[in-house]
């Protein structure tokens, strides 16, 4: 192995490539043979290094040193500071967090990495970095000391639930599928992380897939499974390569295939990649997509412990949910439990979005309040406006306000507020989100991607989707409110799977903790966030406009009227709401009123 | 361009994407997908090739076209229209919604002329709305074939656009 003076690990994931990752590595590998430097220096490509919404992103180590914002343009600049004149360059450098946060006080616990440990620190394409920070150790050990039945209950006693976000105890799971009398059975990792929003599995399976291969096996040899899939969305192709990559390299070194670690075990795996339905994250229509049918959930029971893939017991767990097992068995279970609340062990991954001044993916322990996480890891809301509320648990899940800010995240609570964990999408919103407008928007999206096959999910969502537009297009009735609540609890009993019965949850959220804003837009024809077109109007302030006649130039159909150093006016009839005066006004004359 | 493919070619496309994958009941998104991707669309000729050479009563391997086109017409990513050179996939979820995507939205179909999932008259561009491709802390999000934008603005589109012959 050569020796370098220093690496350069840049991180290359999807966000930071939308941004030119790769233009800043070829800039740094030219400038670096430039300047002689080649054979002193390493360049890296990695996956997250921090939050990703300032990329590029690079680490120098052994400075240790985190490099944000740079394009190739300034990498001869950096080059030359940083790697000929040993000077840090300030101007890129990101201040704002530290980047591994391993040294937690016990009073203010915020991130704590199991599942993302690694994501950044190793190469995702090479089997040594992983097997360098303890990788496949777990899986030796397994094999080596523990029997099937000790392996479970290692699982079960750390108090690890299902992280796809219903939270069925990991452990119990596996010992269900053990306990079934029929052969062969199967592993299914769901990597079919479909809800907007949330991105976590998504960094994992790119940034650490072996610790998710080796949590697959040791579940495999828990459970007598001899074969598995990683059913893994085609949306993230970079995902399905890295995985084939990791899979392939498992098998050169024994982890995978017949006589694993020289022993009798055989366990292989698979990668699927799907072809584009929300609804393939629920499990029996995860595996009807597997066996090449259309993804339509079926009727539980049978349960895929009993009746899975190809009718034969499949156990089938979220990303996060393996790739928390190898720690569990190195670090023990008690260490496990030791973190969360009294019924949600552990950690869990979040990806917040939405209105927060830095929004990314987070690593919390269970048991964390929302505020902790949107004002002290996220940044607090965007541009100092004010919070209002966030859609926690995707668009099943619900939108909690400023009461339950206070609430600490687990399973139980969450549900009980009125929401669900989910996989852990936090979509933060501020004062000029229309709440009608958000659950509009999320029935939009579930009714789209139901896939038909029961009638309240096919219909019902649909019915309640022309009320919320019937709503926000000030048309509302009364009446019109009650019959939505009515319609959405029918829906939500109803409905065969988890994607109809939790569909109405954010409009039932919403109703609960916003019924003010949806009756303003029924019984007063008013939308007090001024989002909904039909019910705002624009007009300019006449004291304050200085008649520049930019509005009127830049108006879509000639709406506007005035002379020349006159204050204008907007012909309400005329106007299409499309709020280009507003923007383009230099004087902050053109309001919104509604 | 997607010139309006041959009858030989596909079956070759088709022929390539069974030899990858096989001719087992699992392999068939697999084969749809390569389909989809090699031709841009999944023709009905491709559809009645698949179906030719798959089916086979003595393996006791039955594929009728009708299962293949309800797959094809289930999963969002498969298509069986024909689309454009170039095809924009815009992410229309909530948090991109919630950090200016309507005003992208808006903007995209105002300069192209499209509604979603139409195709200009020159073929150039199919605009389509897609599923969240996880790039939310840098939203809004538009991809141009598997080329991904992210923090995009109503002004970078021409700009973006214009990077596409």
């Amino acid at each position: 192995m050569s020796f370098y003076r220093s690496h350069i690990l840049v991180c290359v994931d999807p966000e930071c490539l939308a941004k030119g990752a790769y233009d800043v590595v070829d800039a740094m590998q030219d400038e670096l043979v430039a300047q002689g430097l080649i054979d002193e220096i390493q360049v890296l490509e990695t996956s997250r290094i921090g939050g990703c919404s300032d990329g590029p992103e690079m680490m120098v180590y052994p400075e240790g040193v985190h490099y944000v914002g740079m394009n190739a343009d300034d990498v001869p600049f950096l080059v030359e500071e940083h790697f000929l004149k040993g000077r840090i360059v300030e101007k890129f450098r990101e201040i704002h967090k530290p980047v591994v946060d391993e040294e937690l006080g016990p009073l203010r616990p915020k991130e704590v990495r199991v599942v993302l440990r690694n994501c950044g620190e190793i190469d995702p394409m090479n089997i040594e970095d992983y097997l360098a920070v303890d990788g496949y150790q777990a899986l030796g050990k397994v094999i080596g000391e523990m029997t099937p039945e000790k392996v479970i209950d290692e699982v079960t006693r750390s108090g690890l639930r299902g992280r796809g976000g219903a939270g069925f105890p990991a452990g119990r799971k596996w010992a269900l599928t053990r306990q079934v009398p029929d052969s062969p059975k199967y592993m299914v990792c769901n990597a079919d992380e479909g809800d907007p929003g949330a991105f976590m599995n998504r960094r994992v399976l790119e940034g650490d897939p072996h610790s998710v291969i080796e949590g697959m096996i040791i579940g495999a040899y828990a459970i007598g499974a001899s074969y598995g899939y990683i059913y893994c969305r085609a949306e993230y192709p970079l995902a399905v390569e890295t995985l084939n990559v990791a899979i392939t390299q498992a098998r050169e070194f024994g982890f995978l295939g017949k006589n694993i670690l020289g022993t009798d075990f055989n366990f292989d795996l698979e990668v699927r990649v799907g072809a584009g339905a929300f609804v393939c994250g629920e499990e029996t229509a995860l595996m009807a997509s597997i066996m090449g049918q259309r993804g339509e959930p079926r009727p539980r029971p049978p349960f895929p412990s009993v009746k899975g893939v190809w009718e034969k017991p499949s156990n089938n767990n979220n990303v996060e949910t393996y790739a928390n097992i190898p720690q569990i068995i190195l670090k023990g279970a008690d260490w496990y439990a030791s973190m969360g609340t009294e019924r949600s062990k552990g950690t869990k991954t979040f990806a917040v979005g939405g209105n927060v001044a830095k929004p990314g993916l987070i690593e919390v322990p269970m048991g964390i309040t929302l505020r902790e996480i949107i004002f002290d890891v996220a940044g607090g809301i965007k541009d100092g406006k004010k919070y209002k509320a966030v859609q926690t648990g995707g668009p099943m899940g619900g939108c909690l306000t400023e009461k339950h800010l206070d609430l600490p995240l687990d399973y139980e609570a969450l549900s009980q507020a009125g929401s669900m964990m989910g996989s852990g999408g936090l979509v933060v919103m501020d004062k000029s989100s229309c709440m009608v407008d958000i659950a509009r928007f999320f029935m939009d999206f579930t009714q789209a991607e139901s896939c038909g096959k029961c009638t309240p999910c096919r219909i019902g969502t649909r019915r309640i989707l022309e009320l919320l537009q019937k709503i926000c297009d000030g048309k509302g009735e009364h009446g019109d409110l009650e019959k939505l609540e009515d319609l959405c609890h029918e829906v939500a009993k109803n409905s065969l799977c988890g994607l109809g019965q939790g569909a109405p949850s954010p409009v039932l959220s919403t109703l609960e903790h916003f019924r003010d804003e949806y009756e303003a837009h029924v019984y007063e024809k008013r939308c007090p966030a001024k989002v909904c077109r039909n019910l705002i109007h624009y007009e300019i302030q006449a004291p304050t406009c200085t008649g520049c006649m930019v509005c009127a130039r830049n108006c879509p159909v000639e709406a506007i009227t005035g002379e020349r150093r006159q204050a204008h006016t907007i012909d309400i009839d005329r106007c299409i709401r499309c709020g280009i005066c507003m923007q383009v006004c230099n004087f902050n004359a053109v309001s919104v009123l509604s | 361009m997607h010139a309006p493919p041959v009858v030989s070619a596909i079956k070759e496309v088709v022929q390539q994407a069974i030899e990858k994958h096989g001719k087992t009941p699992d392999a068939l998104i697999p084969i749809l997908s390569e389909i989809n991707h090699a031709l841009g669309y999944i023709p009905a000729e491709a559809i009645r090739e698949v179906k030719r050479q798959i089916h086979n009563p003595a393996e006791r391997m039955y594929v009728a076209e009708s299962q293949l086109y309800s797959l094809a017409t289930f999963y969002d990513m498969l298509s069986t229209k024909a689309r454009g050179r170039h095809v924009i996939k815009f992410c229309e979820n909530a948090p991109c919604h919630v950090v200016g995507g309507k005003a992208i939205w808006d903007a995209l179909r105002k300069d192209l002329n499209l509604e979603n999932g139409e195709t200009t008259p020159d073929n150039k561009w199919t605009l389509v709305t897609t599923s969240c491709i996880g790039l939310c802390s840098v939203g809004p999000v538009l991809l141009v074939d598997d080329d991904m934008y992210g923090n995009v603005t109503v002004e970078q589109i021409l700009d973006i656009l214009g990077r596409y012959e």
